[in-house]
């Protein structure tokens, strides 16, 4: 089976992150493969990792980005948990998208993978960090005409039965999923712990190749993706002013009837 | 105002609506007529409330009773919301903001060809028309606009970014049914059970007024944090450390519960960045720490370096005490 896990690199949480002109700072030095991604590449090791030795022979796990060149740093950190290939789209033609565009060229990269071997499912984070849209699976399951099975917490696949079950709680739903494959699945952080990279793997990962295409290696038509496809467009990013610094008490026996001062006082209670 | 005609979908119509609703309604009547989008009959005291927000018509939708639960799905509540648009040539849908509403909003957006903005605090026209939504990212350090540029506008809005408000006339509401031919699609639920609002109790945690989160430092033993609570009437919400330990079932931040109350306390909590993403836009931050290093107290505007054991129950005394006075 084919596993495809779209990865976002994105600006370390840890980082001081901004924008210039509009647009996100990508700074390489500073940037990492989305955190919850690592979920969504645990997930599909770990399916492919649960079939027989022949059928797991034919199967391979295909990670997609679509970012500058910088990006390789997150595909190779796929590469060190043991994901077999690496693809990353570029094309000046691809900045400025939004959601809309950047599903739709994952949906490409898929269909062109599609093409080689069928694809069984395609697996995604819940979020990248950066943005937090959670909404790129769901438009990618919608380019792709493929069911969508979204922030799972649990992701049960059955390989005979050629079919996904997922559980998912969010805020008072508790709910359970099935589709056939192939699907759309994206993780929750809850679903698995990724594994940490193997020494072996660490070693060729340096010198395992990404793959790069273009907007000329997919099915997709160029104004619709890009700047001149986007639907919405940053207008104006500013700083906010620093917090002005923190009112500090430390307790010697006071510390709560100072803060009931505070709340009672700022009209808080 | 303009003739902009903006379409609400409410998620609970069957019970009354709650504080988010009521906000993307007072918000959405600045832009435009707003009519109401419903998948269930709307109950009498939500028909009140829409007539005191000055909604006149609701759209309810007639699905075939062959999709049983699936009706739920979002995939469906998306079909649903673009026959509404279709049908009432809406320039814009509002939708409150959590996981499922955003895949609703994604996938409306995706079959109409709209611009998508999710968790925007502000919405308004700007100068060409066109409608630009505020919100504030990268864990609360900037503040960004977007320019929606389709002709159809779709946008969540985070809870607590408007306060709402009713009209001076209130109007009558109708109810009008729409026929949505929706075909059962390849996602079955299997299962699905919702959990009662319980509105006696604690106020919701993504739409409370002041939240109260315990983290790690509680070792475990919530009773101070819920007595705090209790006394300020606050939600109560964990970090996701505590979550992952089983002492607390919601926690807070970029992967859970995201809450911009106007008072946050994290008592216990470091403030890690994926801790501050889902709370940094709350307006008065108090932290309670035995750490006067803790990161949390960088984005505080008062906070006691102490033990939360001793801290918490002497100020639920105290505002006790206070209210009793
Ligand atoms: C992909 C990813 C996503 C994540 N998403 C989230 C998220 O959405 N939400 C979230 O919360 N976390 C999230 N995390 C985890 C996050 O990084 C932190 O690990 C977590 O928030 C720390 O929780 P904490 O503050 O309770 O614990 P700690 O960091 O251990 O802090 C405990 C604090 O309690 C203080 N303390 C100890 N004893 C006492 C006492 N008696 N009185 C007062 N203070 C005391 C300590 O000084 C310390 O500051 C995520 C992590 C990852 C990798
Ligand atoms: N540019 C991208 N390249 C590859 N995958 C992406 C990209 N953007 C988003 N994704 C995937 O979609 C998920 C959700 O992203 P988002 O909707 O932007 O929060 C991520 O966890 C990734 O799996």
């Amino acid at each position: 089976m084919r596993i495809v896990v779209p990865v976002k690199y994105v600006p370390d949480i840890q980082s001081d992150r901004a924008f210039e002109d509009c647009r996100l700072v990508r700074d390489p030095s500073e940037g990492t493969l989305n955190e919850l991604d690592e979920h969504a590449v645990e997930a599909a090791l770990s399916i492919i990792e649960s079939l027989d030795d022949d059928a797991r022979a034919a199967s391979d796990v295909v990670v997609v980005t679509m970012a500058g060149p910088d990006a390789d740093a997150a595909v190779r950190k796929t590469y060190q948990m043991g994901v077999d290939r690496g693809v990353r789209i570029s094309d000046e033609g691809l900045e400025g998208s939004d959601y809309a565009g950047t599903a739709r060229t994952l949906a490409a990269a898929v269909r062109r993978l599609g093409d080689e071997t069928p694809v069984d499912l395609v697996i995604t984070g819940m979020a990248a960090l950066d943005g937090l849209g959670s909404v790129v699976p769901v438009y990618l399951a919608a380019e792709l005409g493929l069911p969508q099975l979204t922030n799972a917490s649990e992701l049960d696949v059955d390989t005979a039965a050629r079919t996904a079950r997922v559980t998912r709680d969010l805020g008072h739903v508790h709910e359970v999923l099935e589709a056939p494959l192939p699907a759309v699945v994206s993780v929750s952080d809850h679903a698995n712990q990724p594994r940490y990279p193997n020494f072996k793997l660490i070693m060729a990962a340096r010198k395992k190749p990404v793959e790069e295409w273009s907007l000329a290696d997919l099915d997709v038509a160029a104004e619709t993706v890009g700047e001149s496809g986007a639907r919405t467009r940053t207008s104006r990013a500013e700083p906010r002013p620093p917090r002005p610094e923190a009112e500090i008490v430390v307790d010697k026996g006071e510390g709560g009837t100072a803060l009931a001062d505070f709340l009672i006082r700022n009209e808080l209670v | 105002m303009t003739n902009r005609t903006v379409l609400v979908l409410l998620d609970t119509p069957a019970t009354a609506l709650r504080s988010p609703a009521l906000e993307i309604l007072t918000l959405a009547r600045s832009l435009g007529r707003v009519e109401a989008v419903v998948t269930e009959s709307p109950s009498v005291q939500t028909l009140a409330q829409l007539g005191s927000h000055g909604v006149e018509l609701v759209r309810q939708a007639e699905l075939p009773s062959t999709l049983g639960e699936s009706a739920h799905l979002s995939t469906t509540v998306a079909q649903v919301l673009a026959a509404a648009v279709r049908a009432a040539d809406a320039d814009a849908v509002l939708l409150t903001s959590n996981f499922v509403t955003k895949e609703i909003a994604a996938r409306v957006a995706h079959d109409l060809d709209a611009g998508l903005v999710v968790d925007a605090a502000t919405l308004v026209e700007g100068p060409d028309g066109r409608l630009v939504a505020g919100k504030r990212v990268l864990a609360g350090s900037w503040d960004t606009e977007c320019e929606i540029t389709t002709d159809v506008s779709v946008v969540t809005v985070r809870s607590n970014a408007v306060v709402p408000a009713t009209v001076d006339q209130p109007v009558e509401t109708t109810v009008e049914g729409f026929a949505v031919d929706v075909a059962a699609g390849a996602v079955t639920v299997v299962e699905r059970t919702v959990e009662e609002i319980d509105d006696a109790g604690r106020p919701e945690l993504a739409e409370a007024g002041s939240v109260v989160v315990g983290g790690r430092g509680t070792d475990g033993d919530f009773g101070p944090v819920e007595e705090f609570a209790s006394s300020i009437g606050a939600a109560v919400g964990a970090t996701r450390d505590v979550v992952f330990e089983g002492w607390f079932d919601q926690f807070v931040g970029q992967t859970g519960v995201t809450v911009t109350p106007r008072l946050y306390v994290g008592a216990g909590v470091s403030g890690a960045p994926h801790h501050r993403g889902g709370m940094q836009a709350s307006q008065v931050v108090v932290a309670v720490n035995n750490d006067p290093e803790c990161p949390l107290f960088e984005i505080a505007d008062f906070a006691v370096v102490g033990d939360l054991a001793d801290v918490l129950p002497q100020a639920a005394a105290a505002i006790r005490a206070h209210k009793e006075s």
